[in-house]
């Protein structure tokens, strides 16, 4: 058969095309319903007006990006059985668990309180209300959490044995699949990058108005002091989450190296066993050749990576191969994944995520408020603040209109390095579906023609390119839109809210006020 | 009874609970192109589920969850046997929670209205597909010794299975229509009601119809038949309950009525869970295709601990939203 349309191929294709899909909403909703949570706490413990708008503004975005991430994740849930189903019948047994757990404990959660938290605003006692959004955000650090088990019981079986009789993956222990090493390392990881992500979404948003404000010298007031405060925020998370990410990253590397050690070598692209082992940071030639011609390397660091040591030997690719080939059987170039992504993953998925790390440190330092900083040059919490390189020296106006706009132009990197995290992990791990256990091939539905694959990978690909267009549309127009503060119209909604009595509670997800919706404008928030 | 028995009848309570919720979601979904006339109207019918449908909905993910866990041999050969109807009934539902979702986002009579249509649309194509998909599950399909359906979608398409996607259809939009009545007031509520009569007419007969045909059959068990004839008591006596303005009692009836529905065709299945068309020695039975003892007995404990929780919440959800809308 064609290799081009076997449906293995076709299977992999939508595989990686859906839950990489659900991946870019995924950590946004993640780190979005986090800091929601958190502003809407900081208003109903201080009461500050600045925190109110702040939770609406968040949350809407919040609310666009989850809608997404929940139908999205709709499909996941069927995925295993239509393309998989030699696989779900293989692991059904272990792998099931967490999911039904993910289901019965994480999604109901999060989809109760999320209705409860945006028709709720003139229900709820202010703390019950609250409450209400903190559920959501227990809600989905648990659906990773659960979903990570999973996955990281195909990257290290554990808690399991293959059943003599049917030839099929039994749960023996599953305390061992939902605390091994591996899950919670990975949960580590995946969380922090989440709300890296999240961070820099909320600093890119932030800036972009502090610097629209600055532009058009509009005084202070409250946007800009809601943006302030999202901005400092922000920049506070892409640090600590920043910072947790490569650490949790250093352990995976090491769990990683431990458990699947063709990944490690296939990400460094070390075709043969060295000792002590460089990190490329860069390599010119094809990688997937078995040979890299120039390569720009940190001496020892890759040993260091796998053992914390600088002098360590790491097996290469050639070595582990012949390995797996003497252990499972079949020729050694089977057990070779696809290096040149691998190895490329590795490095885009750690580039762009530390870019915005970096960022993060940068802007977090250029607007200090008290600390060292002139008298001359500090600004008022509702002012756009000034960027200052050291104690009395501002960033000339070029540079400083620059260091806002980096701010926003790096606002999707982190999104970039997940999945790029994710295509590194996975393809990392081929040929095997379940490491050691069961092969991607063999794990394919059989009864499924390659016509009905071609047609569900052509409706995915379309539908979600189609819907990836209408949701950026929508949190572009409101994130541009930014907070309501002011009863003015509200440009993304063109409703008005009424000056004397505050924000409108319903106006969070109601807003409209045009005579033909005024019914369901009120249908809302009545 | 042994624990794989017990799991079937959970799983076939999942449904019951998500055909009760979400039928109703789809029901009202329907309606807005039944009954309302301006997006003002549908925007209350909509504003009665708008906060619980998403809830609904992951009755549904946990049923599938649950048989992902409990019946693996189930669940992988429902999900590539059924896989168009499956892909089908995906899309509806994406579509359908974006447009609820978004609809209310932008103030442009456009959007609505596409949100609308596409409201209505996948409402009614999936209401229709639930019923296509459990009428051809619960009559056999092709399976084949390596438990895997051959076949093409044509092989779906049989008077049957067409009656059984009319049969959900029909009663998810009696269903939403006794829930709008409830739920709103005001012209929209008068006009709910008035659509009661014939809708439950048509009901009584296309589910009585259908449910009959599955117990002679498909019915291996007698009760199925008092079930059967609780389902259509339930039908004829909501339009009574209706017209003397007991709106709760008439939508207490449509959802025993759904609840009736989804046992007639679990108790068809029972002790198969996926009966072959080729050889009955092929179908997968509950036995068979059960997950191990150990991995039935966590989930039983996970579910009796967290099934009461999530009950206590989702039901003061509906508290918290109690009064009618319009
Ligand atoms: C913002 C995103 C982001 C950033 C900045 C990083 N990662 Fe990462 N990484 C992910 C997002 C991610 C991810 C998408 O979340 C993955 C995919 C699977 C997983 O658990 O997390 C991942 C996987 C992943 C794996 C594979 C684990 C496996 O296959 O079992 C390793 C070894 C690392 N990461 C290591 C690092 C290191 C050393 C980093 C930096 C110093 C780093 N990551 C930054
Ligand atoms: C391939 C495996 C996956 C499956 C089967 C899956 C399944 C689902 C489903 C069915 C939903 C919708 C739930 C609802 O209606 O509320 C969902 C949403 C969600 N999932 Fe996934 N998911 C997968 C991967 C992941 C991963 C890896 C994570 C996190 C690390 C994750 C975290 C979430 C979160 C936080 C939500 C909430 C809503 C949102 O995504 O925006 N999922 N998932
Ligand atoms: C938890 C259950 C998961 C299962 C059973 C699973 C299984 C698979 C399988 C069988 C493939 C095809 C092999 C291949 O194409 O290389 C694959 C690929 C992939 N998956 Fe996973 N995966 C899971 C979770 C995830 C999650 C949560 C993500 C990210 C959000 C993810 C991202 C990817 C990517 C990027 C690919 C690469 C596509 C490709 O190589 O063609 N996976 N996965």
């Amino acid at each position: 058969m064609n290799l081009a349309l076997a449906p293995e191929t076709m299977a992999r294709w939508q595989f990686g095309i859906t839950t990489v899909y659900h991946f870019l909403f995924v950590p946004l909703t993640i780190s979005l319903a986090a800091v929601t949570a958190g502003l809407e706490t900081a208003w109903v413990r201080t009461g500050k007006e600045k925190y109110l708008h702040a939770t609406k503004f968040w949350g809407k975005l919040f609310l666009i990006n989850i809608a997404l991430g929940v139908v999205t994740g709709i499909v996941q849930e069927f995925q295993f059985g239509m393309n998989w189903s030699d696989y779900s019948r293989f692991v059904g047994d272990v792998f099931g668990a967490p999911l039904a757990f993910e289901a019965l404990i994480a999604f109901f959660l999060e989809s109760t309180f999320i209705g409860l938290w945006i028709f709720g605003w003139d229900k709820l006692p202010k703390k019950v209300h609250c409450a209400c959004i903190w559920m959501v955000s227990t809600g989905t650090v648990l659906s990773s959490y659960f979903i990570l088990a999973a996955n990281s019981w195909m990257q290290h079986p554990v808690g399991y044995a293959v059943d003599g009789a049917t030839g099929r993956a039994r749960l023996t222990n599953v305390l061992a699949v939902l605390t091994q090493h591996t899950t919670l390392v990975q949960a580590w990881h995946t969380l922090s990058a989440s709300f890296l992500t999240g961070a820099a979404f909320v600093v890119g948003i932030a800036a972009f108005h502090l610097r629209r404000a600055r532009r058009s010298r509009s005084g202070p007031g409250m946007r800009t002091a809601v943006m302030r405060t999202s901005l400092r925020l922000g920049l506070v998370l892409a640090v600590v989450a920043g910072t947790a990410t490569a650490l949790s990253g250093d352990s995976l590397g090491q769990v990683m190296f431990e458990q699947q050690p063709m990944k490690m070598a296939a990400a460094e692209a070390l075709w043969d066993t060295t000792a002590p082992a460089p990190f490329s940071v860069f390599a010119v030639g094809d990688v997937s050749r078995g040979r890299n011609d120039v390569a720009i390397e940190v001496p020892g660091v890759l040993s260091f990576l796998a053992h914390h040591d600088f002098t360590g030997s790491v097996p290469g690719i050639n070595d582990t191969a012949r390995q797996e080939a003497a252990r499972f059987g079949g020729r050694p170039e089977d057990y070779v994944p696809g290096v040149f992504m691998t190895f490329w993953g590795f490095r885009l998925m750690i580039g762009f995520g530390m870019v915005s790390f970096a960022a993060g440190a940068a802007g977090l330092w250029l607007t200090r408020t008290r600390w060292r900083l002139d008298p001359r040059l500090r600004t008022a919490p509702d002012e756009v603040p000034r960027l200052a390189l050291t104690r009395r020296r501002e960033l000339g106006p070029r540079l400083t209109k620059w260091a806002w706009r980096t701010g926003t132009l790096t606002m999707g990197f982190p999104l970039i390095a997940n999945s790029f995290g994710w295509i590194f992990t996975e393809m990392g791990r081929q040929p095997w579906a379940v490491y050691g256990l069961l092969k991607t091939r063999d794990a394919v539905s059989p009864g499924v023609s390659t016509t009905s694959a071609v047609i569900s990978l052509s409706v995915f690909t379309l539908l979600y390119a189609a819907l990836a267009i209408v949701e950026v549309r929508l949190l572009a127009r409101y994130a541009k839109a930014g907070p309501q503060t002011d009863g003015a119209t509200d440009p993304a909604s063109g409703s008005t809210s009424d000056p004397a009595s505050g924000p409108t509670p319903g106006g969070l997800v109601s807003g409209p006020a045009s005579d033909t919706a005024s019914g369901a404008a009120r249908a809302f928030t009545y | 009874m042994q624990l794989h028995d017990l799991w079937f009848v959970l799983i076939a309570f999942l449904w019951t609970g998500y055909f009760f919720l979400e039928g109703f979601d789809f029901g009202i979904g329907v309606l807005t192109g039944l009954l309302a006339r301006d997006p003002e109207e549908r925007g209350v019918l909509l504003a009665t589920i708008g906060p619980v449908w998403d809830g609904n909905e992951v009755w549904m993910l946990t049923a599938v969850g649950a048989t992902f866990a409990a019946f693996p041999d189930w669940y992988a050969t429902f999900c590539s046997g059924f896989y168009l109807p499956v892909l089908a009934v995906l899309v509806c539902l994406i579509v359908r929670g974006v447009a609820l979702e978004y609809r209310h986002k932008r103030e442009d009579e456009r959007w609505r209205r596409t949100c609308d249509r596409c409201v209505f649309w996948t409402s009614l194509v999936c209401s229709a597909l639930w019923g296509l998909i459990f009428a051809n599950m619960v009559r056999g399909v092709p399976i084949g010794a390596d438990k895997n359906v051959t076949g093409g979608l044509l092989d779906l398409l049989h008077p049957y299975a067409l009656l059984g996607a009319s049969a959900t259809l029909c009663l998810f939009t009696l269903h939403g229509v006794l829930f709008a009545a409830l739920k709103t007031k005001g012209v929209v509520r008068d006009r709910a009601r008035a659509k009661v009569r014939p809708l439950a007419n048509v009901t009584t007969v296309v589910v009585g119809t259908f449910l009959f045909w599955t117990q002679v059959h498909n019915g291996r068990q007698v009760y199925g038949l008092i079930v059967l004839g609780v389902a259509v008591l339930a039908l004829v006596a909501t339009v009574e309950q209706s017209a003397t303005h007991h709106d709760g009692r008439a939508f207490a009836l449509s959802a025993t009525a759904v609840a009736a529905t989804v046992a007639v065709l679990f108790l068809s299945l029972f002790p198969d869970v996926m009966p072959s068309s080729t050889n009955p020695a092929w179908s997968l039975t509950v036995a068979g295709s059960a997950a191990s003892p150990y991995a039935l007995k966590i989930l039983t404990w996970v579910a009796a601990f967290m099934t009461p929780v999530v009950l206590a919440y989702q039901t003061w959800t509906y508290w918290v939203f109690r009064k009618r809308v319009g």
